[in-house]
């Protein structure tokens, strides 16, 4: 009896320690990100650092902006490109769907987030880029390119949370809105959609952490320049790019700015990460 | 009157065209995804591709993916147990409120949002500097680990919270203990919802490129100790894309990638099928 007792307790102990390991985590990731990275940037000098217009390692001048830069503009393209669809489709999954169909579509988009962003990159540099190369000249490799490809790797989230968010919606809207002589449509778009609107956004908020965070797609089609780009077809480097392109190779103090790159991007996703928590707390979804 | 019947029909079909052509847009875009690099990919495949090692001569890309099942195994291996445990805690033990369980829910959130690659910084950093392990495909499963853990974490404590109660009142009435009540009854019930976290783990590993470059490393041969750099096949895709020589190799690793992502879908997509009718 009194040896079960204490297998009974040393478990709950391994319980307890195991879920603590998540806490663990992401203090070490805080520590080690934050102790290679800041004192970089006191190197270098904060303002220098954040808001410098030129990254030459070689030179050791080291200014992140126009990755910034590109990491903003990749995600505003995939926005506007990803998220209209997105919207739309989860409205379609979740309104205007055959049941037999639904059973076909949902599969459809789970494979569409299965999908490894080497392929989607691979994808993006074998057909994307020629695409734009030929359809509206230049090199093809840039920020359109870049969009495209994130805009499409972003639909699966953008449409999973936002069906969830819309069939979170009581039916009573909908039907109130029907009585009132609206069209199906109309009450759908009207009715429905304004109800969901923080859950909705909680998608589209999600869907830019996955933008800013993607690292393999966008270098294959982006072009990697670390300059600010002039046109939407020229070539532009992200924060994550950044740090893939170079952490082969660097050394001392430039290592240790793109470990600071990468400080800078764990600080954006932790600020969008907050505001989805938050959109999803108001949206009960 | 009738100019503002016209115009609200007109507009609930431009709406309903919208919304029509976005799923159909949605449905076009993995279709041919899926399609041009089947249709490109699969004539490139060949015997050579799969021969034991990798030479300059024979591309092979049977090494990276003997290390991504190495890798899959090693990173489950670590990441299972304490996922599962990690939910058994939160939902059978810890008391409603508890301070901890908060911290958890959301570091648990956190690790869930944080990008490949600043996990693949971190593990260089922990796993290949400090802790001394070099490139290996024993620091890429450790970083792999954490990566996937909210993964299982969540899928766990769903599966465990739709265990009804009775069960655990049943087994406690039989005079079983805590223990005992978890592991002989409570775990069994919620198999397919752990197994559906594992699968989703898997296809997390297999498409994980940013987080291990620079901690497996891209060394293409089949390395002989776990301590040894390997790459998987994601890694192998863009490496070849780095090389910037093998056009036809590179849409057969595709190929194969899209295979295995495409198994572990439909494997899901049949567990998922077996939960719906368990429950009901």
């Amino acid at each position: 009896m009194k040896t079960i007792k204490y297998k009974e307790a040393l478990m709950h102990f391994v319980f307890l320690l195991s879920a603590c390991v998540s806490i663990l985590a992401v203090a070490l990731i805080c520590i080690f990100l934050f102790a290679n990275g800041i004192p970089a940037m006191a190197k270098i000098g904060f303002f220098k650092f954040l808001s410098g217009l030129t990254w030459k390692p070689s030179n050791d001048i080291y200014g992140i902006f126009p990755m910034i830069l590109g990491s903003l503009y990749v995600t505003a393209g995939a926005i506007i490109i990803g998220v209209p669809i997105g919207i739309l489709t989860a409205t379609f999954m979740a309104r205007f769907c055959p049941k037999k169909l639904y059973r076909f579509l949902k599969p459809t988009i789970d494979l569409l987030a299965g999908i490894p962003s080497v392929v989607y990159g691979f994808f993006g540099l074998m057909v994307i880029v020629p695409f734009v190369r030929n359809t509206f000249g230049g090199s093809g490799s840039g920020m359109l390119s870049a969009s495209i490809v994130l805009g499409i790797m972003i639909l699966p989230t953008v449409i999973g949370v936002c069906e969830s968010a819309l069939r979170a919606v009581p039916e009573s809207y909908y039907e109130g809105s029907l009585a009132l002589g609206a069209t199906h449509e109309r009450s759908v778009f009207f009715s429905v959609m304004p109800a969901a609107k923080s859950g909705i956004l909680a998608g589209v908020i999600l869907g830019i952490g996955r933008a800013v965070g993607e690292t393999m797609a966008v270098i294959m089609v982006a072009g990697n320049q670390a300059i600010i780009p002039k046109g939407i077809l020229k070539g532009l480097r992200t924060l994550t790019a950044n740090i893939v392109l170079e952490m082969g190779y660097a050394a001392e103090l430039h290592r240790e700015a793109l470990i600071a790159t990468a400080v800078v991007l764990f600080v954006f996703i932790l600020i969008i990460n907050l505001s989805f928590s938050l959109m999803k707390r108001r949206s009960k979804i | 009157m009738k100019s503002l019947n016209n115009s609200s029909k007109i507009q609930s079909l431009a709406l309903r065209c919208a919304v029509f052509l976005s799923a159909i847009l949605t449905v076009g875009i993995l279709v041919s995804l899926v399609a041009y690099i089947l249709i490109k990919g699969v004539p490139n495949l060949s015997w050579s591709l799969f021969s034991i090692s990798y030479t300059s001569e024979n591309v092979s890309l049977f090494p990276a993916l003997l290390n991504t099942i190495t890798m899959t195994f090693l990173s489950l291996l670590v990441a299972m147990p304490l996922g599962i445990f990690s939910a058994i805690y939160l939902v059978e033990y810890a008391k409603r409120g508890n301070r901890l369980v908060s911290i958890i829910r959301i570091t648990s959130e956190t690790l869930a949002g944080i990008p490949s690659i600043v996990y693949g910084l971190f593990g260089f950093l922990l796993f290949v500097i400090a802790l001394g392990f070099g490139y290996s495909l024993l620091a890429g499963a450790l970083t792999l680990a954490i990566m996937v853990l909210p993964v299982i974490m969540r899928t766990t404590e769903e599966a465990l919270i739709s265990v009804p109660d009775s069960l655990r009142e049943g087994s406690f009435g039989l005079g079983a203990g805590k223990l005992r009540t978890i592991f002989k009854v409570v775990l069994p019930s919620a198999a397919p919802g752990i197994l559906a976290g594992a699968i989703l783990s898997i296809g997390r590993i297999v498409g994980e490129t940013a987080a291990l470059i620079y901690t497996a490393g891209t060394v293409a041969q089949i390395p002989e100790s776990l301590l040894g750099s390997g790459r998987t096949l994601s890694v192998h895709l863009y490496a070849l894309w780095t090389e910037g020589l093998n056009t036809k190799q590179s849409y057969a690793t595709a190929v194969v990638l899209l295979v295995i992502v495409i198994g572990l879908n439909a494997l899901l997509a049949f567990v998922a099928k077996r939960l719906g009718k368990g429950k009901i």
